[in-house]
């Protein structure tokens, strides 16, 4: 539903009442076939918020080229008519489909719903009005978001890294970090945004590929690249994209001359004044909470924290302070891609936990027609050659590659449709099929990879079986390429749909494959992220079985005191362990470990065995990975060799106990980044450089008249943290920067010790004294993680922890279907992420959990006897560890090798048939027979 | 539960990517989904950005 928001919450978990208001869009969405016409007859022009004010747009418009859904719509506030009736009203003469409706009115929903999920997201900070940094005032002064659309291949410059004041090419570009952020005189914001130093970081890489002479600086205060991979990634950018990284605040900037220069000035870690010449200058906005989302936080009655983020509990990270109510993403504190899909899921989980009495009580399953058999039929294959808009209809001539297409063999029927994706065009096509008694359909459009699964559902709902079908990517490797030659790119597009329609005419029916689901889940790790999964599984109804290997539940956390946010660890811990201990649902097996694995999702066997020797073996859907990490012991600041010398950890115990020599001690030194962020551990463990300001204003708080330092590297306090570290040095707490060329010295001393470091401040080396030196050891991975790897055949990073199958998209999910990974095995994190991710896993696995089986496609190697020896080339090919070898004697005596395919774990990549002298293996729908007939297609003038 | 009556299904506010996440986990979990979106189109924030860390994968 777009164009909407809420209005009115009545009832309460379980049965909330929510009144929607729904906008005008003045566009009738089912007529409308987005063919932008309106668009191009429209004569008034505004600015585009989604080139971020870069480009123009019209009055009538759609939201962005791939926009779901794909409808127009006018902007009221700009439309002529709607602002003087009875003028213009061009579009309405334009459209074909008769689809503008001007009389279009405010609609009222009311939706009864048991849960509700809050996730409007954020705006980047608008720095007009600053006046320090020049933007609104001098063109070449831009926002991240807008250098985000130069670079678009679909921005306003077609990703030309042009100045917008004159065209001319940019040479020489800076970024301004924590605009927005971190920065209460200018921009009123004290929190930092979490993701502006690694955005601006891709953006100083990606402008470099485009133009290959550019210069690029990034001021920054602290560079806070502390996730997954984002280290490597910032270190690839100093080294081998050449990119400059000042750490300095830029006190100023200002035009030089008339000809849209900009000069810089600031002060460098040397303590001099510089100027710097810039063609253009980016600032790197902060995120913070819309307008709207306010009004929308008030009428839900949730809790806000002082910065404008939803409050949430860092034991319940996606929890509102009302009931039912669960925030995720942006709003809940700035993050960013991976952390927000994480939170969605997880909000997804904590609402099925209060969902779960009424599951399956208001879905159905789609049902399709019988499928016809087309067994012997003669081939009647159908083409359908997509316009795309002008997306394809621009750069080919689309008329000349139907009428083409329809003198290619077995082809008996062939349209065009201005988007063959469209609602509409599905319903025709379901007809057509019907009446054309249609029996292979080629569709000449985009990419199977984002639209194959839409065409299938549409010939299966024409009772087509879904396989029969083949499309010709006309589009991405075709008219988006060679726009400059509508000639060669007409050919070529009738070359691809000839190679299409060959393939096809060989394909036969194809069944997919379902797996029935073992409704139960195999936790690995009794830790917070372990626990937490397990509890909110056994909420949603499915037993579970937690494989702990030590003899108690709590992990890590056993150790912790209190989160970032000040919330007590050991409450909530044992609340938790309770919890998990006293379900009927969650069986514990501590002081055991996994010790072999088998079967695929939906249908797992894994043996475990106890510190007694008795093996069990469990069978289960799904697996959820949670083995936590480990603490790495120092070997540098004379940790082992001085009393006085300690790790984080050990003086939270040490403190605790007040123990004598803290008592005793006047002056702390902190030292970051101990085994962390060094060439053999290139990643940030996340949370000590909080976890060292949390325990400096705790020694300050005790007796401020303590000496606390903390030497750093990067302050990587990030999100709202940020107010921790503003306190402490409120408080009096010194904190240095030092690189890692140059760090700190330990030395003893008579009365205690002597660290030396450099003082950026007084640009000389830094003496001093203290009695403790506490170390932020670095987080590594768990001790038995790589043997769990080799049993499920999980990927691990080079560091050892776990690898996710998609960075950003798939941040629980293993490319192996049905097991998931959540908390440290994942990577260092605190424990409101860790929970987060567990309840995420828990969501992701519970959407295997609630079916009765998965339909795997039917796209997998398949074996023929008859050419297979068994030589096994396949199987060390194989990614997917989905093939074995089996020997079998027949009634003669004679030994028979041949290998077989594991179809659960079979992905049909084609890798064995490719590697494969014998022929003896092929994919379904990729059959020799099939290829042959396309490489002769394509090689046919 | 709190209440006698439960209600199948969630309303999710926000069609960005979190949202899109929510919505798809609960449906696919078995229950209704009405998914809420203030603009004329789903996608957020993500969908303006070019490409994305590590992999410079297009974000549409």
């Amino acid at each position: 539903m777009t164009l909407c928001e809420v209005t009115e919450v009545a009832g309460g978990v379980g049965d909330f009442r929510v009144t929607v208001m729904e906008r005008p869009r003045y566009v009738d969405v089912d007529k409308c076939i987005a063919c932008g016409e309106c668009a191009t007859i429209c004569p008034k022009k505004v600015d585009d918020e989604y080139n971020a004010g870069t480009g123009k747009r019209k009055a009538v418009y759609v939201k962005y080229a791939q926009a779901v859904p794909l409808k127009y719509q006018i902007d009221e506030q700009a439309c002529i008519r709607m602002k003087k009736p009875g003028r213009c009203g061009a579009c309405a003469k334009a459209c074909p489909a008769g689809a503008i409706r001007f009389d279009d009115t405010e609609k009222m929903h009311e939706i009864e719903v048991g849960s509700i999920i809050l996730a409007p997201g954020f705006e980047g900070f608008d720095p007009s009005g600053t006046g320090v940094y020049g933007y609104g005032d001098y063109p070449n002064v831009i926002t991240s978001m807008q250098l985000e659309r130069y670079l678009s291949a679909s921005g306003p410059t077609e990703g030309q890294l042009v100045r917008p004041s004159d065209g001319k090419p940019v040479r020489r570009m800076a970024f301004l970090q924590c605009i927005g952020s971190r920065d209460e005189n200018v921009c009123g914001k004290s929190y930092c945004s979490s993701v502006c130093c690694m955005y601006a970081i891709k953006e100083a890489v990606i402008a470099g590929e485009h133009v290959p002479e550019l210069q690029t600086s990034i001021f920054y205060m602290d560079m806070r690249t502390h996730g997954k991979g984002f280290d490597e990634y910032y270190q690839r950018a100093k080294n081998e994209a050449g990119i400059r990284f000042v750490r300095c605040r830029v006190n100023g900037v200002e035009p030089e001359g008339k000809r849209g220069d900009l000069r810089l000035h600031y002060v460098n870690e040397e303590g001099r004044q510089v100027e710097e010449f810039f063609d253009l200058v980016v600032l790197s906005i902060g995120l913070e909470t819309p307008r709207h989302v306010l009004e929308l936080a008030e009428k839900t009655d949730i809790r806000l924290t002082p910065h404008n983020f939803a409050a949430v509990s860092d034991f319940a990270p996606v929890s509102t302070s009302q009931a039912g109510i669960f925030a995720c993403g942006a709003f809940a504190g700035p993050k960013d891609i991976p952390q927000s899909v994480m939170e969605g899921s997880a909000a997804a989980a904590a609402a099925a936990d209060i969902l779960s009495p009424a599951r399956h009580e208001m879905t159905m399953e789609k049902t399709f027609p019988p499928e016809r058999d087309i067994l012997g039929e003669a081939l009647r294959i159908g083409v359908f050659v997509c316009h795309c808009g002008s997306n394809i209809a621009g750069y080919v001539d689309v008329e000349e590659v139907a009428d083409y297409a329809a003198t290619l063999p077995g082809v008996v029927h062939v349209e065009r449709n201005l988007f063959t994706c469209s609602q509409d065009t599905q319903e025709l096509m379901v007809k057509v099929i019907q009446k054309q008694n249609l029996n292979r359909i080629v569709v000449a459009a985009c990419t199977p990879r984002t639209h194959e699964p839409l065409f299938h559902e549409t010939i299966k709902a024409a009772g087509l079986n879904e396989y029969l079908f083949e499309m010709a990517n006309i589009r991405n490797q075709n008219s988006w390429v060679h726009a400059g030659d509508k000639k060669v790119a007409t050919r070529k597009a009738q070359d691809l749909t000839r190679m299409a329609v060959a393939k096809v005419a060989w394909q036969n029916p194809l069944q997919n494959f379902a797996v029935p689901i073992t409704h139960n889940a195999l936790v690995i790790g009794g830790g917070l992220a372990g626990m937490a999964a397990a509890r909110n599984l056994a909420r949603q109804g499915f037993p579970v079985d937690l494989v702990e290997r030590s003899g108690v539940l709590g992990g890590n956390a056993i150790h912790l005191h209190n989160t970032w946010s000040g919330e007590h660890i050991p409450h909530h811990l044992y609340g938790l362990i309770s919890d998990v201990s006293n379900s009927k649902m969650i069986t514990i097996h501590s002081e055991t470990e996994v010790v072999e694995a088998q079967g695929y999702v939906g249908k797992f066997k894994t043996t475990i065995k106890g510190r007694n020797g008795v093996k069990q073996i469990i069978e289960h859907g799904v697996t959820i990975v949670a083995t936590g990490g480990g603490r790495l012991m120092p070997d540098e600041y004379g940790y082992r060799k001085y009393r006085g010398v300690v790790s984080a950890i050990e003086f939270d115990k040490l403190w605790e106990i007040n123990d004598k020599q803290v008592r005793a001690s006047n002056a702390f030194v902190f030292i970051q980044c101990v085994g962390s962020r060094e060439p053999e551990r290139n990643y940030c463990s996340k949370v000590c450089c909080t976890h060292s300001v949390q325990s400096a204003i705790e020694l300050k708080k005790e007796d401020p008249g303590r000496r606390v330092y903390i030497l750093y590297r990067d302050m990587r306090t990030y999100g709202q943290r940020e107010t921790l570290y503003k306190k402490a040095r409120e408080m009096g707490v010194v904190c240095i920067n030092y690189e890692l060329h140059g760090k700190p010295k330990v030395d003893r001393s008579d009365n205690g010790f002597e660290v030396e470091v450099w003082d950026h401040v007084l640009h000389r080396p830094l003496l001093i004294s203290a009695d403790m030196i506490v170390l932020a050891a670095a987080i590594i991975p768990g001790s038995g993680a790589k043997k769990l790897a080799r049993m499920y055949k999980l990927p691990m990073d080079k560091y050892g922890f776990f690898q996710e199958a998609h960075t950003k998209l798939r941040p629980v999910d293993f490319a192996t279907d049905g097991i998931f990974l959540a908390g440290m095995a994942h990577y260092p994190k605190p424990v409101e992420e860790s929970i987060a991710q567990a309840l995420a896993a828990s969501a992701r696995a519970a959407t295997l959990l609630s079916r009765d089986q998965v339909l795997l496609d039917a796209i997998k190697a398949e074996v023929d006897p008859d050419c297979c020896d068994g030589c096994a080339l396949c199987i060390d090919v194989c990614p997917y560890h989905a093939i074995s070898l089996v020997e079998e004697t027949d009634d003669a005596g004679v030994l028979h090798k041949l290998v077989t395919i594991n179809k659960a774990h079979c992905k049909g990549c084609g890798l064995c048939q490719g590697t494969c002298p014998k022929r003896g293996i092929a994919v379904a729908g990729f059959t020799f027979k099939q290829l042959e007939s396309q490489l002769d297609a394509a090689l046919a003038m | 539960m709190l209440n006698s009556k439960t209600v199948g299904s969630a309303m999710v506010v926000g069609g960005g990517i979190a949202g899109m996440q929510a919505a798809l986990d609960i449906a696919d979990a078995g229950y209704f989904v009405y998914l809420i979106e203030y603009t004329g189109a789903i996608g957020g924030a993500m969908a303006q950005l070019d490409k994305t860390f590590p992999t410079n994968d297009c974000s549409m």
